[in-house]
Parts: C-alpha cells; structure tokens; sequence
C-alpha cells in the first residue's frame, strides 16, 4: 500500500503543477458517449414512458411525466459528447478538468441507459415514488451494515463479519419478536445478537491476534451454519411459536412526508429507517465532532501515535467493534421485522457484502457510505421493477453492478478509495 | 500463523507483573516447564499435532452440546430435570453420540450395509466430496503462502466451470482427449478470473480481499447470466441448467459404475505433489515464499513483488478453476447454478486447517469432504441438520487459529517452554489494566 500511496502523491502532485496531463478521464468519457450513441441514442426503444410523481402526496396531483426514449437519448448522447470534447480539449491545453464535469457526466449518462432500459421493458409505465420507496427500504440492511464497517474498519479492524451480523441480527430479532410477541424486544436482540457476533470477532482479532480477514470469513461460515442448524432444528418445528415475530410498524411524519416525490420516499417509511436517519447522523457527529471520533480515527491511522498520547488502543477497538455489531444487527433486524416476518437459512443473500462494497465506495466515511448504499439499494430494486415490467437487459448483469463500481473504486478507475492506515494490522504495546 | 511468536514474546517481559494475580494450584507444573528445557510430552502436546486434536476435540464438544440442546427428547426430558436429571443429561448424550456416529458411518464405514460394496460406499464419498476441496484448498493454500488472501476462490471455481463445461458441452471428441481438455479448460476459466486480480493488485495496490469477494459475485450472476443464454442453456428448458454432459465428457470412474469416485481424485492427488513440489523446490515456489514472507526483502533481493502476486493469483485461481471442472465433468455431470456450492469458502477453512501446507491440505480436504459426505446420512438417519458441519468447520479454524485458547481449554503445555496460556492470559489482562 505505501508504494501505491507515494504514486497517488506523486501523481496529484503533478497534476497541481500541470506538467502531466491527465488522459485518463477523458478517455473514459470519450469512450462511453461513443457507445451511448449506439446503444442510448441509435437504439433508443419508441414507446414513451410513463413516469408517476405525485403518488403518496394529496394536495399535489400532476399527471405522469411522459418521457420519449429517443429524444431523451439523444440529448444525453449530445451532453455527453459536449463533455468529452470539452475533457479533451481542456487536457490537451493542459488545464485541469472543472469538478463539475464528472458528475454531470455520470448523471446523464446513468439517467440516459435507465431511460433506455425502461422503455425497452414490455409496459414502460412506473411510479418514481414506489421505485425509489422500495429502494430506500432495500438498502437499510445495506446502510446498518456499512455504518457497522465503518466503526469497526475507521479504529483499525477490518470486519468482513458483517454478513455475519446481519444474520445472526436477523435470527435473534425472529427469536425473541416471537417468543415476546414484540418487534421492539426483537430490535434490542437484533443488536444483542450482532454484539454477540461482534465479540466474537473481537476476541480472536484483538486478544488472540488472528488475521482480521480469516476471522471475519470464519465467524461467517460459523454464523452462517449455526443459524442454519438452530433454524432447522428449532424454529421450523416450532414455526407459529418461534418464528413469526410481528413487524416493526412504519409511520407518515406529518408535514414532512407531504413534500412531492421526497416526502413520501423519505418521511413514510417504517420505524427503522427513521432509527436509520438517526444512527447515520450519529455516528456522523460522533465520528467528526467528539472526542471518540478523534481517537477513533487516530487509532484507525496511526495507533503507536495514539497510544503515546494516552489513548488505550485496544480498548477503544474493542468498544467499536462491539459497538458495530449493535448498528449491523439492528440492519439484520430489517430481514425479519421489516422484509418478512420469517427467518430462512441464509436470508441475508450475501447484503452484508455489498454494505463492505459500499464502505468501501464511500471512502470509509458515513455520508459517502450511506449514499452508496442508496445506490446499491436503488440497483437492487431496479432488477426487481424491471423484471416486473417485463425488461429484456438481463437482471443478473444488473445485479453485477454494484460489486464492477465497487472493484473501479478500489482499483482507482474512477477516483481512489483508500482506507484507514492500520486497518487489518493487530496493535500490540511495545 | 506466524503473527503469533511475537504476540507470545510480548506478553513475557510483563509476566513479572502478574505476582499478585491469584495463581490456581494446577499451575505449579508450569512453573517447571518454565524453567526446564520443554519435555518431549511437552512438544508433542503442545505443538502443532496437539493442536491440531485439541482444537477438533473442542469444536465436536460445542457441536455436540449444540445439537444435545437442541434435541426434542433432551428438551422433553429437561422438563422434569429437577426431578430426574439423569434424563436430560443421557437424552443429550445419546442424540450427540447418535450424530457423530451416523457421521462417522456416512463418511467412512458403514457396518450396516448389506454387502462390502455398501459398506466401503461411505469412503469412496467422502474422496469424491474431497476432491474439489483438495484442489481449492491448494488454491487458497498456495496465495496464503505467497501472503495473498485469495477469498475469491468461490469465483473462480464457477468460472472453471463455466469454461470447462461449455468445453465438455461443444467438444465431442473421445474421451481420452476430452479429459485433458476439461481440466485445461477449467485452468484457464481459473487463471484468469484469478489473474485479474493479480494484475489489479499488482498495477494498483488494490486489496485482494476486496476485489476477490467482488469478483465471486460477479461470476455468480455471470453463471446464471450464461446459464440463460443459448450458449450453456439447456434446448427447450426455461430453467437456468446445461444440458446433460455426454458419456465421453465425463471423467471415467475410479472404482466402477458402483461408486461415483471418478479420475478427478487423481488429477487432485497430482495437484498436491505439483503444489508442493511448486513451494519447496522450484524458483518459483522460492519466490513466492519471499514475496509472501517479506514483500520489501524481496523487493530489494530483485524479485518482482508485481509479477509475483499476478502469477501465484493466476496459479491459484488455475488450482481453483480445476475444482469446477472436476464438480462439472467428475461429480455433477451439469452445469447448473449451484456448481459451486459453498466450495470456495469451504477452501478457506481447509486451508486454515491444513496450514497451508499441501500434504496438510489434502488431509484437511478429506475431514471436511467427511463431515460432508457423512453429514448428509447423519441427516437422514438422525434428524441432526446438515449445518451442524458448518459449525464444526468453523470451530476447528477458529480454534486452531488461536492457539492460546486451545492450550488454556486442555491446559496444555506451551512447546516454545514459555509458561502456560492461563497464566498469560491473566498477564495480559494485567497489562491491559495496568495501561
């Protein structure tokens, strides 16, 4: 990693004195507007989409948005040609590119092969307020696990359980939701079972200085048979006793959940995604603005350094990661108080991965990991609202979307996602 | 494991502090051990065989608590425990023993069967069940030599066996070519879904964790993708599964139409000798020994760390690769969805078990390829859910990971003559109070 970190150095170095000009952005751009004239342009589909906005909201009634797939294509294609000549030309000249090329870029060119991947849908006929109200609800396990990651990951300690986490959330929240008829009892074992998990990781990453990684893998295949097995064993026999908790109930904020379109996506949800607002804005603060946060971050770069200065190290990631465990299992908690009010063996399909990836494609920040969550969310329920319509792009290459941007991040294709210094490193006291 | 030494080291020094920390009178024996160059019992015990038993012997108790726990004649009889708590305790004992017993007669001897052939049928599938396992542990064995965590192994299995089963799909040739070509298609489907990773890792220091947990997801929906397209579908079918190989695509059988112990054993005993002639007498192997002990050193001694990394992952994902040829042409016979199972992160465990060494791998391979074999008649025949193997697996790493946890459990000696885990365990508590 120093190797690579002293190249990004040099490169950003050169870059500020402009003695290296930057081809690579450009190239990217040139190349991909070249292929949407082909694909979002050439072969725009002709029916015109039908885009519902007002659903949700009672005093704002508008008709649906029509949206013809051509013309639409082709002014996208035309941006995103505008943009590359104008990358081109600006690099030629050796000036830097405005930071407001690249998002504008990437925006109309998501937006143009969602259009197009609409309308070549058998029905294009959709309401945005549904598509992105499931996609919010989609990503909470998403955004609980990355928020988990990040505690654990910013003090230093790389938590690939959080798949683990999320099962293990999932398992306790159906167990005692039933045995206590309560999905509140059920959200505090939720979290019980994630710090469970947590300690595990704990134990052998932080007091029996076990590779971080092959804890994390191995706490997984645990969690994962032992569910499993407790699953088969006992919940299914006793299924009306022990596996049927009651959901968690959602709720409209008044005011709020009136605002068109954002209103009901956001503020007509279930209970965990206001808890979800909640934690991600506190661990926000508590990560930028508190004492905790200070440490925790120095502890992630640097330990020794922090260690002189009196911080107990381990401790610290000891609380963290046990901390962690409490915010993934409370996304666990959404599989079997929120999705279903049913566990299955291995009902977390792998999300807990995902929320890595989304750490990781947030740079290992809250806002950033919480936003690529979001997106991921947003491409999960793409697939399914596509399929529904009846779309011709298979939805398995869909479904690889999130892990190809997640593999440009950390391969440094688009911008570089590079973690916390020690993470992965065990801290022992000289 | 190696990350261990120091940790023991550093707890030493400290151990002056630990006087006042209350001392069980079992310790006194440690003291002499201390103190004296560590007896023979004392390495045997305490080293990697001792270990090794330990730490299975630990992990079939949880398991087997676990399962008598969950058992419903434990649970009936638990009612009146107070009454007659004999009950409970002989009603868990039995579904333990019932368990472990119908695993042991799935996986290797049956003594029920009616003739030899279905007596010895547990063994030959256990091998057959082994066989993947031997090749992706040697996979994720041979990156962790080279410092390397290849967790992406799942994927590159599903792409050996994308690759060798459109081969074995489209090429009707006889069968003594068919073989070889298979397995090289199942090499290069592996070597490069491994290889990109190299070639990441190596042009821009992007973690191989990361991108290798990415790529298995990848080759999943890649797999279904593929699966649903005229290229591998099944004619006429709507569901996401190849046709059926032909009689000359498939691996001739070991021992008979009886048993489903095909040639792919072979080709895997083949690739423990490779791999562990690869490590310990070839350049290579050399290299990728020091790139993985010491990436600077190397570095300095004039290998490249770059090239290094994208050729052990090439090799490891070819190792991989073989493991969904031979699950597509030697047990499955289709390519299908779930080809790959859990194989990928069942190597990890395998690797972990085997230490990453070859000969430890195939013996890893063969435990797990029991506990899988016999697992699925340990279902049927008792009712004891098939993940309690999971379970298993996990524990045994988890514990021979942490070999202070194993020698504080049966108390055995430390082999390196430094005083016993208890007591260092209790030290570094002080420590860690202390600081």
């Amino acid at each position: 990693m120093s190797v690579v970190a002293t190249q990004n150095t040099k490169v950003s170095a050169e870059t500020e004195t402009g003695g290296v000009k930057n081809w690579k952005n450009p190239v990217i751009y040139t190349v991909l507007a070249l292929l949407s004239v082909f694909l979002i342009g050439i072969r725009a589909p002709e029916k015109t989409i039908s885009l519902g906005i007002s659903d949700g909201v009672r005093w704002f009634q508008a008709e649906p948005l029509q949206i013809n797939p051509q013309v639409y294509g082709w002014v996208a294609v035309v941006i995103m040609l505008a943009l590359a000549a104008y990358a081109l030309v600006t690099t030629n000249t050796g000036k830097l590119l405005g930071r407001w090329v690249a998002p504008l870029f990437w925006l109309t060119f998501v937006t143009g092969l969602l259009v197009w991947a609409i309308g070549s849908t058998a029905k294009p006929s959709l309401s945005l307020v549904s598509l992105l109200t499931g996609a919010v609800a989609l990503s909470i396990p998403m955004i609980f696990g990355s928020m988990g990651g990040l505690l654990c990951e910013r003090s230093g300690i790389v938590n690939i359980a959080i798949e683990g986490q999320l099962l293990f959330g999932a398992f306790s929240a159906v167990l005692v939701g039933s045995l206590t008829g309560s999905p509140w009892a059920g959200l505090l074992a939720a979290m019980a079972g994630g710090v469970l998990v947590s300690s595990i990781l704990a134990l052998f990453s932080i007091k029996y200085l076990v590779d971080q990684v092959i804890v994390g893998v191995v706490v997984n295949v645990l969690v994962s048979g032992l569910t499993g097995f407790l699953f088969a064993r006992v919940l299914q026999p006793n299924a009306p006793t022990l596996n049927s908790a009651p959901k968690l109930p959602g709720f409209e904020i008044p005011v709020l959940s009136q605002i068109p379109v954002i209103g009901p996506v956001l503020f007509d949800q279930n209970v965990l995604v206001y808890l979800m607002y909640f934690v991600v804005g506190l661990i926000w603060f508590a990560l930028n603005k508190t004492k905790w946060g200070l440490r925790t971050r120095a502890v992630g770069e640097h330990p020794k350094a922090a260690d002189t200065l009196g911080v107990n190290v381990n401790r610290l990631r000891l609380m963290n990661v046990l901390l962690a465990g409490a915010v993934a299992g409370m996304g666990g908690a959404f599989f079997t108080l929120v999705s279903v009010s049913a566990f299955n063996s291995d009902m977390t399909a792998g999300q807990g991965y995902i929320a890595l990836a989304a750490l990781i494609f947030g740079r290992w920040t809250p806002v950033g990991a919480l936003s690529a969550a979001l997106l991921f969310g947003f491409s999960l329920n793409l697939q399914f609202v596509l399929s529904i319509l009846g779309t011709q792009v298979p939805t398995e290459l869909l479904a690889m979307l999130p892990y190809l941007v997640t593999i440009f991040a950390v391969a440094g294709l688009v911008g570089r996602s590079r973690g916390p210094a020690a993470v992965g490193t065990p801290y022992v006291k000289e | 494991m190696s990350d261990k030494q120091p940790a023991a080291q550093q707890v030493d020094p400290a151990l002056a502090a630990d006087t006042d920390a209350p001392t069980p009178p079992q310790d006194v024996p440690s003291q002499l051990v201390e103190t004296q160059k560590p007896s023979l019992f004392a390495r045997i015990a305490g080293g990697s065989i001792g270990l090794s038993i330990g730490a299975a012997l630990a992990a079939f108790i949880v398991g087997g608590l676990l399962i008598a726990v969950t058992d419903p004649a434990t649970q009936a009889a638990s009612r009146y425990f107070f009454a007659r708590p004999l009950d409970t305790l002989a009603a868990g004992w039995s579904a333990a023993y019932d368990s472990y017993v119908a695993l042991l007669q799935g996986s290797i001897f049956n003594p029920n069967g009616r003739n030899f052939t279905q007596q010895i049928r547990p063994l030959t599938e256990t091998l057959t069940v082994a066989t993947p396992l031997i090749f992706a542990g040697l996979a994720v064995a041979l990156s962790f030599r080279a410092g390397l965590f290849n967790i992406g192994a799942q994927g590159q299995i599903i792409l050996g066996a994308i690759v060798s089963g459109w081969v074995a799909l489209n090429a009707g040739l006889p069968v003594i070519v068919m073989v070889p070509l298979i397995l090289l298609g199942g090499i290069v489907g592996g070597a490069i879904w491994g290889g990109i990773i190299g070639v990441l890792k190596a042009r821009t220091g992007a973690h191989e964790v990361i991108l290798s947990i990415m790529m298995n997801y990848i080759a999943a929906n890649l797999l279904v993708y593929l699966l649903k397209t005229p290229l591998l579908q099944r004619e006429g079918s709507s569901n996401p599964i190849s046709e059926k190989l032909g009689e000359n695509a498939l691996f001739p059988l070991l021992l008979g139409p009886q048993f489903r112990l095909h040639a792919g054993f072979l080709a895997a005993l083949l690739a423990v000798a490779f791999v562990w002639w690869l490590l310990n007498s070839s350049t290579v192997g050399f290299r990728l020994r020091a790139v993985g002990a010491n990436p600077n050193a190397a570095r300095t001694a004039g290998i490249s760390v770059a090239s290094g990394y994208i050729v052990v992952m090439a090799l490891s994902g070819a190792l991989a690769g073989l493991a969904g040829a031979a699950q597509v042409a030697g047990t499955e016979k289709v390519l299908s969805t779930g080809i790959a199972a859990s194989l990928g992160f069942d190597a990890i465990t395998v690797a972990l078990l085997g230490r990453s060494k070859p000969v430890g791998t195939f013996f890893a391979a063969l435990l797990y390829g029991a506990f899988r074999a016999g697992g699925v008649s340990m279902q049927v025949s008792t009712g004891t859910d098939i993940d309690i193997v999971l379970v298993l697996q996990a524990l045994i790493v988890l514990f021979i990971a942490a070999p202070p946890l194993v020698r504080a459990i049966f108390r055995l000696p430390d082999p390196t003559g430094a005083p016993r885990t208890k007591k260092k365990k209790s030290a570094s508590k002080a420590v860690e109070a202390a600081a």
